[in-house]
């Protein structure tokens, strides 16, 4: 999967006081591809993320987006460039309905202000429709949710929430979007149903969206991922295609594990 | 027509109806089809699947219906010996269906597909798209206007219109042949008893393969020109029933069976002074329903008190089963039972039941409006004669008999004889002339004193308790009649939750003593209106529901009883020996066809 890349990781430097979170972690994700990080609890791989989302500052090196370098911009200046996330410990709003936390998701695309929206006419309810036709056409179809529509997010078993979680990162747009642990918490069939949207979101042609995944579900990871980096208290030992990785011994040392077990591919 | 899509009701004009049957039939000839040809179509309810059945009947083809879950063996056996040309699906799944069916389908030649979801990968030549086809139609149209009626013109009313494959209780299905005039005399016959308007509503929820929904959505829906509302998905269809409310529905006995158990859930729930007013609103509702029916007066004071009811309580519970509007409703393709009937009419639901079959088109009988018995199914309809062989059998003869089995003449020459339809089941007609259902011939049991019994009819009577899925009664020439129960997963669940009773899985469930006391008090329940002969005397909790992937019931729900014999041997022997618990070594099919050993423990519960 060759593209030009779009998100440029170098040599990042992150450290909370005396614990190092990341040592000069270099990467490179190309768009149109699915890039997984993987790596040992506490191996920096949200922390990764979150620097690239805004959440943290590194204290030394670069984030590049579309050339772009991202320093000093607030989390909210970089989801308007593009660039959307998922939450390991999901950000929905509990008490609101699946429809409503999509619509959330739209946000910056609006243009009405509160008065337009108070007043509700010409504008303000043509734009309305316009992106409820946007989430009704594009997400929830997509993410098969018609059934769940009006129900209130918090009443939804975890693997529903967690498409909700991903209907309302891609009502932004996304050009680029980071998923942290889509997987976590979910049975084999909700799995399957998840790496499938991951899937199609990143080939349809509608959609075409990078991906940039942490995960610990190697069967996932190896099955879906075009390129693969392993991080290790906080430096990058290993990137490749998953075969690649797989077959690296330090990996095996690091993570996997000393069995040379291939792991069952699920597609 | 209406279709909810992306969460709107999007009408269809009967105009565009027309165009794109229009086009579809030209571009389906375009491909190759021609008449006669027979043309395969699988997919849920909806506009494209209605287009394509009747684009393939205006050229002059043959459509078999296929069941959108049928397992991939059965639709390669029906595709293939219907030797259908083309198979008309919904999307990718179908597609992989077919392609999987293709190599052992050799007459075979083309898929269709419509919904563009996840076809991005394939690229097999026999793959077109309706879009596709569609196109091909508008060129084949601009070039020859007339072509279209020409094609149409050239059918006759005793063409073969429809190969519908009946659910097999035993063996292989068979494919019935029936014919136009078949299809719209049913339509127009049944229109004449219970009209429709043009204005109607009818909901079409239930699969096209099925001959009850080819009935109502397209003979009747042809006749009556009634609008039909195609639900969103599978998932939205009891919201979307409540959102349109229809004025006439008919379905099989399992989805009034759980409206029926939806409601005593929730009143089971609910608290102390809901549950009065409702016991109170259903007493007197049922009252009212019986005197009307017994052609008895109603006096004034009940008849206060059921407009107190029905505005208090019973509007509220049509309102929320959807079936606020409802001028008649029917139920028919198995047994609902008299106690599932008197509840609807209780709550002021004209609930009739039919009896019927494929190879009629669709019913031969129908209760008349005022007119309902609970046990019996009603009246012949117009240009029909019922009438009951010396052994019991149901014989029935109308211009909506079919036409024949297909490849199938030693099955034929049995069922049609000398111009009546001969049906299998056993029943007899009452001093009222309604017509009496005993069960299928071959599953009529003979109790211990001699007398004749129907499975059907206990069951039935079983499954009026919430808790109780599925029933299968057994006792043919056996000293006793024994029950093998499938437990409500939900409500059963829900009960135990309520009484902090722990359970990590169904056979669990299933096997635990309060559970077991549960269902022991609704089999004494029912033991208690009947015959000493008749009465259930053992019975076990099964550790699994009934399936039609298990090829335990078909897939209209009817039991198979043959093959659970032969199954659950085990059990029939534990249970008739007296032992107090059965050991059960079982394999389990997975949807996607996968298997598994398990192994279970069924405690034995007397009854006696």
């Amino acid at each position: 999967m060759t593209g030009d890349p779009l998100l440029r990781i170098e040599s990042i430097h992150l450290a909370f006081g005396g614990v190092k979170a990341l040592r000069g972690v270099s990467l490179e994700v190309r768009r149109g591809e699915i890039f997984s990080i993987i790596g040992p609890n506490g191996a920096g791989k949200t922390v990764c993320l979150n620097c690239v989302n805004g959440l943290y500052r590194p204290q030394q090196g670069r984030i590049r987006f579309e050339g772009r370098d991202l320093e000093g911009l607030k989390p909210y200046r970089r989801a308007a460039l593009g660039i959307s996330r998922t939450f390991q410990k999901l950000e929905l709003f509990s008490g609101m309905t699946v429809l409503d936390n999509v619509r959330l998701g739209r946000h910056l695309h609006m243009r009405g202000g509160l008065l337009s929206g108070a007043i509700y006419l010409g504008q303000a309810s043509r734009e309305e429709v316009e992106h409820r036709e946007f989430i009704e056409r594009e997400i929830i179809d997509l993410l098969e949710m018609t059934h769940l529509r009006d129900r209130v997010v918090g009443m939804l078993p975890y693997g529903l929430q967690k498409r909700v979680e991903l209907g309302r990162a891609l009502a932004l747009g996304p050009k680029l979007i980071l998923l942290d642990e889509p997987m976590a918490g979910l049975n084999l069939e909700e799995v399957e149903d998840m790496a499938r949207f991951i899937i199609d979101i990143n080939e349809e042609a509608r959609w075409r969206v990078t991906c940039l995944l942490v995960e610990h579900d190697m069967g996932v990871v190896m099955d879906i991922s075009h390129r693969v980096a392993v991080l290790n208290f906080g430096e990058k030992i290993a990137e490749g295609t998953p075969g690649e990785v797989q077959a690296d011994p330090m990996v095996h040392q690091a993570y996997l594990g000393e069995e040379e077990e291939i792991y069952t591919s699920r597609r | 027509m209406r279709e909810k899509e992306f969460g709107v009701w999007r009408p269809i004009t009967w105009r565009r109806y027309l165009d794109e049957v229009r086009w579809l039939a030209l571009g389906l000839t375009e491909l190759g089809l021609r008449r006669g040809d027979k043309v395969a179509l699988v997919g849920h309810n909806r506009p494209e699947g209605l287009w394509a059945e009747m684009a393939t009947l205006a050229i002059g083809g043959v459509v078999v219906w296929l069941y959108q879950d049928a397992l991939i063996d059965e639709i390669q056996y029906m595709v293939d010996h219907a030797d259908a040309r083309v198979l008309v699906g919904e999307g990718q799944q179908e597609v992989d269906k077919g392609l999987a069916i293709k190599p052992r389908c050799p007459r075979l030649e083309r898929i269709v597909w419509d919904d563009p979801k996840g076809m991005r990968g394939y690229d097999d030549p026999c793959l077109v798209s309706l879009a596709e086809v569609r196109r091909l139609g508008q060129e084949a149209h601009a070039k020859d206007p007339e072509a279209f009626e020409r094609m149409v013109a050239r059918g006759a009313a005793d063409d073969v219109a429809l190969l519908f494959y009946t659910s097999g209780t035993t063996a292989q299905p068979k494919g019935a042949l029936l014919s136009h005039r078949n299809m719209l005399k049913m339509g127009q016959n049944l229109m004449a008893m219970d009209p429709c308007e043009e204005s109607d509503d009818y909901v079409s929820f239930l699969p096209f393969a099925w001959i009850g929904e080819q009935m109502m959505s397209i003979s009747c829906g042809l006749m009556a020109g009634f609008a039909l509302n195609f639900p969103e998905d599978p998932e939205t269809v009891q919201r979307d029933i409540r959102e349109i409310a229809p004025q006439v529905m008919f379905s099989p006995p399992r989805i009034y069976e759980q409206m029926v158990r939806t409601v005593q859930v929730k009143v089971l729930d609910a608290p102390k002074p809901k549950r009065a007013a409702y016991n109170w609103a259903m007493r007197v509702g049922g009252e009212v329903a019986d005197r009307r029916f017994a052609k008895q007066p109603i006096s004034w004071p009940l008849r206060l008190k059921h407009r107190v009811a029905d505005l208090a309580v019973l509007r509220k519970l049509r309102d929320h089963l959807g079936l606020a509007r409802i001028r008649h409703t029917y139920t028919g393709g198995a047994a609902l039972g008299p106690d599932h009937l008197r509840f609807f009419h209780g709550i002021g639901v004209n609930l009739k039941q039919i009896y019927g079959q494929t190879e009629i088109a669709g019913i031969s009988v129908v209760h008349r409006d005022g007119d309902v018995r609970y046990e019996t199914s009603g009246l012949p309809i117009p240009e029909t004669e019922v009438r009951i062989a010396p052994d019991g059998e149901i014989l029935s003869r109308s211009p909506c008999v079919f036409q024949g089995y297909y490849k199938n003449p030693e099955a034929t020459a049995q069922t049609l004889r000398d111009g009546w339809l001969h049906s299998g089941d056993i029943g007899f007609i009452d001093e009222r002339g309604h017509l009496v259902v005993f069960d299928r011939r071959k599953d009529v049991m003979t109790l211990a004193d001699g007398s004749r019994f129907a499975p059907q009819y206990l069951e039935t009577r079983l499954k009026f308790s919430p808790y109780i899925k599925d029933a299968w009664v057994l006792g043919d020439r056996r000293d006793a009649v024994m029950a093998v129960i499938c437990i409500d997963a939900g409500v059963v669940g829900k009960w135990a939750e309520d009484n902090h009773i722990p359970y990590t899985s169904y056979p669990e469930l299933s096997q635990k003593p309060e559970v077991q006391a549960l269902v022991r008090d609704a089999v004494l329940h029912v033991n208690k209106a009947l015959p000493q002969a008749a009465r259930v005397q053992r019975f076990v909790n099964l550790h699994k529901e009934f399936d039609a992937d298990d090829e335990e019931l078909t897939r209209t729900r009817k039991l198979r009883r043959a093959f659970l014999e032969e199954r659950y041997q085990a059990i029939v022997e534990g249970l008739y020996s007296g032992a107090r618990e059965i050991h059960l070594e079982s394999t389990i099919t997975y949807e996607d066809g996968r298997t598994s050993q398990t192994r279970h423990t069924l405690r034995v519960v007397e009854t006696a």
